[in-house]
């Protein structure tokens, strides 16, 4: 019976990984194919490379994307943490609830009423004070960063409530005063939440496509927005190419995670194996 | 060590709570700490004095913890005020007060050094560097951990994590120390141990100790005083043997050691002596005490200050009972007796095992019919 269920389960496994990683091998596959027509085999060509090389819309694309998403990741990071310390260190204060349901709503309301209630909100902005004068840059950042602050705020939390409230206490009762708590210990711990907050908003920010399209303007085609008008048109080879170069970024990103991770998992077991050896 | 820090100390008094003109180096007046409905002390008065080891003793939830960081500045009386060496701490916030505070879990900076955990404090001062290294060095020879000043603490073990604490705690000499559960994360044989060593310690530096803890053994061992909490107040404050010998209620003498107690009722009560009736006959005690006759009290006996023996006594009188034994804990050092009496009730007693046993069989056995007995001033007489 134990023999069956394991077959059971290697069978799903296999199902499983072949439904998440067979279509984008084909998209890698078909993205050497020397034909126009994707899915007409050609033979073996980098050609859609050179073309995406040289195609210039794409490239402002990537750039605004990545302009966008690191500004983002930076004050979606300063805020959520600033947020995240009021929720859980702050005690309780004034409208705490209210807050702290306001600043997780991003992370359950559909993208589409976010997006259409900023479009709203920057229009009727515009009416009011002239500014922001035209959509673009300015706004998709600024849409970025409310929702992403809000998951950078829920790491923060999660991380604070994890560590021992004692530290700052201790600091404080050895003499340093609240801010320098602040800067000498609190920051220091908080650090891997800050770098996983960063890292969070800046692929939410590189991902999102619905937001972007409701407060983007003429012109400012962020990379989602570039690859989803142009898909519309028909599937296209030099849009695989990209894909493909997207793959190979996100698995390099991946893999340079688990390194970090492995490391740090080495470092603990070493400093577990040299505390065991006091104990004897 | 301990000889030549007693000849320093000759012109303190060994006893200032019993002076009454010595100035107490914290004051406690009228504290209490609500938190919302719940009151967590109230309304405690305590002095501590100079060079003190005081234990505030009681079981989770007593109000013990809360005591403490109300010392340290981590909660803010609800009313009362503290006063340490004379100065009002209401307003002074934990990084100005003259106290330090070693924590349960320890509270050791993971991302810093044994040596940069220490120098924090002292960081805070503004001390120059040279004068930091010495500190450092010299109080972690009294810790002994000289030569792990480089480690991270999460490379120590238990018992070094608990050197460090205490050796960031007292490297910039507070007026008074405050220790949260200073031992409780520690194993039993190694707490045992460094209940020694603290109180060397303490002696050595002569800063005035306020401990933490739930363990009666840990704070009869450390304190030159007691204070036992029960639910926010102070039941009894003493010295251990007066809180042990001397206890003043009921819940006293069973919450600290264990005690056979019973229902009595005065039948003379003599200047220098009380007479009490109870159920296990009448009890004769030594020494006076101002209680109406015929109220109601009772009557404490410590388990080791009941003597066993299959003689029956050669008079009969008070301060003596029959029974059987029911059953028999062997603890190795000791072992204690549960001893059936003819109308049911159990009396407890301990004797040590001075005398190895023959054949491995005991003198004092199942179902032995035996007689028990105890000295005039071995009666603690009860009446709250």
């Amino acid at each position: 019976m134990n023999r069956n269920r394991s077959r059971f389960l290697s069978i799903m496994l296999t199902v499983g990984l072949i439904f998440l990683y067979v279509p984008m091998i084909l998209l890698v596959i078909y993205s050497f194919n020397f034909s126009k027509l994707v899915p007409v085999w050609g033979g073996w060509s980098t050609r859609w490379y050179s073309v995406l090389f040289q195609s210039e819309d794409v490239w402002s694309a990537v750039l605004l994307s990545l302009k966008i998403a690191v500004i983002n990741a930076t004050f979606a990071t300063l805020l959520g943490t600033l947020a995240g310390l009021a929720m859980v260190r702050f005690g309780r204060f004034r409208l705490r609830t209210l807050f702290g349901s306001m600043l997780v709503a991003p992370l359950v309301m559909p993208e589409i009423i976010t997006g259409l209630s900023l479009l709203v909100f920057f229009i009727s902005l515009k009416q009011l004070i002239g500014w922001p004068t035209e959509r673009g840059f300015t706004t998709i950042t600024i849409a970025h960063i409310t929702f992403s602050l809000a998951y950078v705020a829920v790491i923060i939390q999660a991380r604070l409530t994890g560590m021992d409230q004692n530290l700052e206490e201790a600091a404080l009762d050895l003499g340093a005063k609240p801010f320098k708590v602040l800067t000498a210990i609190t920051l220091p711990r908080l650090a891997p939440g800050m770098v996983a907050g960063w890292l969070l908003a800046f692929t939410l920010s590189l991902d999102d496509l619905v937001i972007a399209s409701f407060v983007t303007g003429p012109g400012a085609n962020t990379l989602p927005i570039l690859i989803f008008s142009r898909i519309r048109l028909g599937l296209r080879p030099d849009i695989n190419a990209l894909a493909t170069i997207i793959i190979l970024f996100v698995a390099i990103c991946v893999a340079i995670a688990a390194l970090i991770m492995f490391r740090q998992q080495r470092r603990q077991e070493l400093d577990e194996a040299i505390a065991a050896r006091e104990m004897s | 060590m301990v000889g030549q820090q007693a000849t320093g100390v000759q012109d303190i008094s060994e006893t200032p709570w019993l002076d009454k003109d010595a100035d107490s180096l914290v004051r406690i007046k009228g504290i209490t700490k609500k938190f919302g409905e719940f009151t967590a002390v109230n309304n405690v008065d305590l002095d501590i004095y100079q060079g003190e080891l005081f234990c505030l003793l009681g079981g989770s939830g007593c109000g013990k913890t809360t005591l403490l960081r109300m010392l340290a500045g981590f909660e803010t009386p609800t009313s009362g005020s503290i006063l340490i060496d004379g100065i009002d701490m209401s307003e002074v916030p934990p990084y100005e007060r003259p106290t330090n505070m070693m924590f349960q879990s320890y509270a050791l900076f993971p991302h810093m050094t044994v040596e940069k955990n220490i120098a924090f404090g002292l960081k805070q001062d503004k001390l120059p560097n040279s004068e930091i290294d010495d500190r450092i060095d010299g109080i972690l020879k009294l810790v002994e951990l000289q030569d792990y000043k480089k480690r991270r603490p999460q490379q120590l073990s238990g018992g070094q994590r608990q050197r460090v604490a205490l050796a960031r705690a007292l490297v910039k000499e507070p007026k008074l120390l405050l220790l949260d559960e200073p031992l409780a994360a520690l194993d039993k044989k190694l707490r045992k141990q460094t209940q020694f060593e603290l109180a060397n310690i303490q002696e050595q530096v002569g800063i005035t100790f306020v401990v933490v803890t739930h363990d009666q053994e840990e704070a009869m061992t450390l304190s030159s005083r007691i204070a036992v909490m029960d639910k926010g107040e102070f039941v009894q404050t003493g010295t251990p043997t007066e809180i042990y010998e001397f206890p003043d209620s009921r819940f006293i003498a069973d919450f600290i050691g264990s005690a056979n107690i019973l229902d009595g009722q005065i039948v003379k009560d003599g200047t220098d002596h009380v007479r009490v009736s109870t159920e296990l006959g009448e009890i004769y005690i030594d020494h006076g005490q101002s209680i109406k006759e015929g109220s109601p009290v009772w009557v404490a006996i410590r388990p080791e200050k009941i003597h066993l023996s299959k003689n029956a006594p050669k008079k009969s009188g008070p301060n003596q009972a029959v029974g059987m034994v029911d059953d028999i804990g062997y603890l190795g050092n000791t072992s204690i007796y549960k001893i059936r009496l003819a109308d049911d009730r159990i009396i407890d007693v301990t004797a040590p095992n001075q005398i190895r046993p023959k054949n491995r069989t005991h003198l004092i056995t199942w179902e032995d019919k035996i007689y028990l007995h105890w000295d005039a001033s071995s009666a603690m007489l009860l009446n709250k």
